[in-house]
């Protein structure tokens, strides 16, 4: 599959990958070079792949409380959150974010990798006639960095400062309507543009916008290391149906105080494992899957490793006992050899 | 200084004053993006042909890198742990990694040229 953009990617010379059936790009100029890009100035992303969903009805506010462990009902119209949605083992089925368009109206985005099973799943724990699959019709793109909002505001007519985090508004590019959220996978400010399909335009539009900070696109490779160093999660990859909110650093999106699916599970099991952040002492770079040892003995595994183009270190995720403590001296195994690492904070990277 | 040979695991040898200089292609660094990292054999080690003799990582991916002849390690690139980067940057010249005294020049003709080598890259792309 292809998004509105392939095109472009074509044409700025993209590496392109398959990522869950879809032809998307890897990289640009580097992984390095747009990673430093998005930190220093802005850099724009192709997140099409990403699932949209739109929740209808009276009921709707009722059913996605039911479905996400965070709290909606404190959402105004035009704001949103990040939450989980749980299994009713606790699992995490998905990450997501919910948005309130209206009292009677949800947009929630899920992972690209998790496209039908949500859906599914949204619709058998609801009305199913309220749940409509946007992801064609609406295009999605990310801009994100330091200058994404200078950038950004050269194109729209309405005041990007009233945006909040996670807020939501709607207005229109290039004639065309489009909604802009203050969100992002980053660590930098950003937004991100829900847009009309039918006008791939938007994208050169936005490139001719940031011409001036040397705007740059950006691929998976450094949207991977980007929100690894802001020590954000990836489905798939360090949560997934096996592992639930309170052992990956999610405990702050449960809402124990309303109900939701998964919550009876939540409270009777206890966390098994945690995740933590770790470094690596050399350079060697840790892969998802790598054993994790503690005093000689293999009690965890790498869950996301890579190089922090901004800390020059190797750097990741691992899950561990539930004892496990900060700065404890841990060993990764990376090709049969096994490199002193030390536990630290999943937050690598904080923007000033 | 002669002519680069090629392996088909896309390390590339010279033989300049009687040592072999390796190094990796510009197809494999283009192909691994962005190295940031280099594990480097000790000097006076001894590798045959084809062994694993260092470790290259990328953001993407580690890889082996195969002693292209068989002999002793004289001398390393120790400047590629501060610059992998020169990997990237310039593969046949700063990027060099190693200096092997061959212990049989004769491997050498097992090896591609440059020509085979541009051949067999344009099968694999």
């Amino acid at each position: 599959m292809q998004t509105p953009f392939y095109e472009n990617h074509r044409a700025s010379n993209a590496k392109i990958v398959d990522f869950h059936g879809w032809d998307m790009p890897l990289e640009y100029s580097g992984i390095i070079d747009e990673h430093k890009t998005v930190r220093n100035s802005v850099g724009l992303f192709d997140v099409s792949h990403m699932g949209r969903f739109v929740m209808k009805g009276s009921k709707s506010s009722e059913y996605v409380q039911n479905l996400v462990t965070n709290d909606i009902s404190k959402l105004n119209d035009n704001q949103g959150l990040y939450s989980p949605m749980c299994n009713h083992d606790g699992g995490i089925v998905d990450d997501v974010i919910v948005f309130r368009i209206s009292k009677e109206e949800f947009l929630v985005v899920v992972n690209a990798s998790n496209r039908e099973k949500d859906f599914r799943w949204m619709v058998q724990n609801s009305e199913p006639t309220g749940v409509v699959d946007k992801s064609e019709e609406i295009s999605l793109l990310a801009l994100q960095g330091p200058q994404a909002h200078t950038t950004l505001k050269k194109i729209v007519d309405i005041d990007l400062g009233q945006i909040k985090p996670f807020g939501i508004q709607q207005t229109t590019i290039l004639g065309s309507k489009c909604m802009i959220s203050r969100t992002g996978y980053t660590g930098e400010d950003g937004f991100e543009i829900f847009c009309d399909s039918t006008k791939p335009e938007i994208w050169n539009k936005i490139i001719d916008a940031g011409a001036e900070f040397n705007i740059k696109p950006i691929g998976l490779g450094a949207r991977d290391t980007l929100r690894l160093e802001a020590g954000l999660m990836l489905y798939g990859n360090d949560i997934d149906e096996q592992t639930t909110p309170f052992e990956a650093p999610l405990k702050w999106t449960v809402k124990l105080e309303k109900d939701f699916i998964g919550k009876k599970a939540l409270l009777e099991k206890k966390p098994e494992k945690k995740l933590i952040g770790f470094e690596v002492k050399e350079k060697r770079i840790a892969r998802h899957g790598n054993a994790v040892l503690r005093d000689g003995i293999k009690c965890g595994h790498v869950t996301s490793g890579s190089f922090s183009p901004t800390l020059k270190k190797s750097i990741g995720f691992c899950y561990l006992p539930t004892d496990v403590v900060a700065d404890q001296s841990i060993e990764i195994e990376i090709g049969g050899k096994t490199y002193e690492s030390k536990v630290c904070s999943t937050r690598f990277y904080k923007r000033n | 200084m002669q002519d680069p040979r090629f392996t088909k695991e896309h390390e590339w040898v010279m033989i300049s004053d009687g040592l072999a200089i390796v190094g990796i292609s510009d197809f494999a660094q283009e192909h691994l993006g962005d190295i940031v990292s280099i594990e480097l054999p000790k000097t006076g080690s001894t590798f045959k042909q084809n062994q694993v003799m260092a470790i290259v990582d990328s953001i993407k991916a580690s890889s082996d890198i195969y002693c292209p002849l068989s002999g002793q390690v004289e001398k390393i690139n120790e400047e590629l742990q501060e610059h992998p980067e020169w990997i990237n940057q310039s593969p046949y010249d700063k990027g060099w990694m190693v200096k092997i005294k061959p212990s049989n020049e004769g491997e050498l003709e097992s090896l591609m040229t440059k020509a085979q080598y541009d051949e067999f890259v344009g099968q694999i792309k």
